[in-house]
């Protein structure tokens, strides 16, 4: 199973300002009742985007502006909360790409990080200027270099940050793990079969 | 070199390093439930992978099951095909499930402690953030993701990075009517809800030493609201008197041979940590929420933030887009607040002692008119214990509705949910906007003595006031 090595991620971006936004904001539990993840990215943010009659609330991701971006701008400890899979899930199915944020709570970061969206982080002023240009021009390029750790947008760079262990992955095409782990599988029942709790 | 318990567990559980950089650790103990595992099941049978060690995993149903229907199909369509589906899953891959047949269903994170399956020493994982649970015996337990759920079923393995650990002491005597709710609240909103990111907490001092098991888990469920994806607590006799003669604990001379290697797991005097708090139990006040997530907390004597107050910009907006949420007036005390519902249960303080201490001063009492009032056991086993002792009566008397096992209204998968702007003095862990089920309820943590206030009193009150204070 080759996975694609992911060293850059560049297109539109949207700014969804806020600290502390939560998986039960990003993806409300009511709609985790599925069997599949199908289906998921048209509940983003639901309750933030939709009055309870369905209708539009003022929301970045409901201006026709930043319809198609690919890139998410946030503030600090995204994705705390819930381990639910589903955030992450559903932003990509969405059609995020990569969500650029001050800080990011851990669980949050590994699950998207094992289906191939870096998170970056990066620092709130440069952040705003990010948003600042995109909100002068939607159209603007922001793109992630992942190999060098910089924000290109509208001429202008900044620096990010990921963790080691998800760069690494994510530009040598090894984020999802399970190919690697079923080759230590055997060595793992080895090691496990001298843990007294473990035996069958 | 002395080490910690979570490097001993750790070291213990490792495999080996992976390419980039990450550890492949053994996961001893797989818990599954209804709403994070299909697709983990169905990303199993794409690959065409077999589960591992099927005897290492455990399931049971939580999140969606109604509390007051036990007959299947349940009313809701969506929810009885994920039971049908993990019950249909855990058969193709001889997986033990702890259905509502077998009397031994009930909240995940209630049920492995309660069959003796969480031990010390030992690795355990569950796609559910509040896994963190278990720590309390002394294991190391985490949260996970889908994707890391099909890791362990196929290889009882996953990929993670190590924890820092930072010892979080509790010394001196808590004051009455102070509970381990009233302890972790403190903490997090103390240290932040993204204090512990990238830290394991291991919980320590006096306090932790004479809490029970009970206690002990509910402060450790509450670890990942403050950023902590672990925390735990060293085992002690304690945790071995709560284990002895579990359904899943080791017996005869291997219930020996475990418990020395319990004592040994437990972090070594002169140990190194990567950072150390002390609190003063004094200091810790009975505790409640006043906004949109569990570290927005204050004393229950305390006064609503006031933005204008704030020291920095960030602060200022936090308290605003709170209190627009919670419609809750700056300055104004938290005490007296009007409440709509009051919920007892969840993973974090749906056990037996809760309902207990709950009783004790619920006799003879009645919950204020319109207010509507819960509880529910976190497992059937806890149901069942409760009808023994007549602790359901004494709810029921009062004016609660006693329900069936299950996660409830702590996250409204199933039917309990908040209408409208209902406020809810809730047991439960997470006072995110729209978390108890509708998009604009307002939900108010504290702990079950301080819910059981507030339902009488129909405000949130200080239970101290309410029952009299020599409440220990």
């Amino acid at each position: 199973m080759a996975l694609d090595k992911i060293t850059r991620v560049a297109g539109r971006a949207v700014h969804v300002p806020g600290n502390d936004i939560d998986t039960d904001r990003i993806i409300p539990a009511r709609f985790m009742k599925c069997v599949t993840f199908d289906g998921l990215g048209a509940y983003l943010f639901y309750d933030m985007r939709k009055n309870a009659d369905g209708s539009e609330k003022p929301h970045p991701l409901n201006d026709p502006r930043f319809k198609g971006a690919t890139v998410l701008l946030s503030g600090m400890n995204f994705g705390c909360g819930s381990s639910r899979e589903h955030a992450p899930q559903a932003l990509q199915k969405y059609g995020i790409r990569a969500v650029i944020a001050e800080g990011f709570a851990e669980i949050f970061y590994g699950n998207s990080t094992t289906l191939g969206m870096p998170c970056v982080t990066a620092s709130r002023a440069d952040i705003e200027q990010i948003a600042a240009a995109v909100a002068a021009d939607p159209s603007v390029e922001v793109a992630i270099d992942l190999v060098n750790q910089k924000v290109s947008f509208g001429g202008k760079s900044v620096p990010c940050s990921l963790k080691d262990s998800a760069r690494d992955a994510l530009v040598n095409g090894r984020w999802d793990p399970i190919g690697e782990l079923l080759e230590g599988a055997g060595q793992a029942a080895k090691i496990a079969s001298h843990l007294r709790y473990m035996s069958a | 070199m002395p080490k910690t318990l979570f490097e001993k567990v750790w070291d213990a559980h490792t495999v080996r390093q992976l390419a980039n950089g990450q550890t492949q650790l053994i996961v001893g103990t797989h818990l599954i439930h209804e709403v994070t595992s299909p697709q983990a099941f169905g990303m199993m049978r794409d690959l065409g992978l077999k589960v591992a060690m099927p005897h290492r995993t455990f399931a049971t149903v939580d999140h969606i099951v109604p509390t007051d229907q036990v007959a299947e199909p349940y009313a809701d369509p969506l929810a009885d095909a994920m039971i049908k589906e993990l019950r249909k899953s855990c058969q193709e891959f001889g997986i033990t499930f702890f259905d509502r047949s077998t009397g031994k269903q009930g909240i995940v994170h209630i049920v492995g402690p309660e069959q003796g399956i969480t031990q010390p020493g030992t690795t355990i994982a569950c796609g559910d953030s509040h896994t963190s649970t278990h720590g309390a015996f002394g294991a190391i337990a985490f949260g996970i993701g889908t994707t890391q759920i099909r890791d362990v079923l196929a290889t009882q393995t996953m990929a993670l990075g190590r924890l820092k650990v930072r010892r979080i002491e509790v010394n001196g005597k808590l004051r009455p009517g102070v509970y381990a709710k009233d302890v972790i609240l403190h903490i997090i909103a103390m240290l932040g809800v993204n204090g512990g990111t990238g830290f394991a907490y291991e919980y320590a001092g006096e306090v932790f030493d004479r809490f029970s098991m009970e206690e002990r888990m509910t402060v450790c469920n509450m670890s990942i609201e403050g950023g902590a994806r672990a925390g735990y607590v060293n085992p002690d006799e304690t945790t071995f008197a709560y284990l002895k003669g579990r359904p899943y604990s080791p017996k005869g001379a291997d219930w020996d041979a475990a418990v020395a290697g319990w004592k040994a797991v437990a972090s070594d005097p002169g140990c190194t940590y990567d950072d150390i708090v002390n609190i003063d139990a004094a200091s810790i006040a009975p505790t409640v929420t006043w906004g949109i997530n569990p570290g927005q907390g204050l004393p229950i004597t305390g006064s609503i933030p006031d933005p204008a107050k704030a020291g920095t910009d960030d602060e200022r907006s936090s308290i605003e887009e709170a209190l627009a949420y919670m419609k809750l007036k700056p300055g104004a005390p938290i005490k007296g607040t009007k409440i709509d519902v009051a919920f007892l249960g969840s993973c974090t303080n749906g056990r037996l002692s809760d309902f207990q201490e709950v009783a004790k001063f619920l006799k003879g009492r009645k919950v204020a008119p319109g207010i509507k009032a819960i509880a529910v056991p976190g497992s059937q086993a806890v149901g069942l214990i409760c009808a023994e002792l007549g602790i359901d009566k004494v709810f029921l008397d009062a004016g609660f509705e006693w329900r069936n096992a299950g996660c409830s209204m702590c996250l409204a998968m199933n039917p309990d949910k908040l209408v409208g702007d209902q406020l809810c003095a809730s047991s439960s862990n997470r006072n995110f906007k729209g978390r108890q089920g509708s998009p604009t309820g307002r939900t108010i943590l504290m702990s079950p003595i301080m819910v059981a206030a507030a339902a009488i009193t129909g405000s949130v009150a200080d239970a101290r006031e309410v029952f009299g204070v020599s409440l220990n």
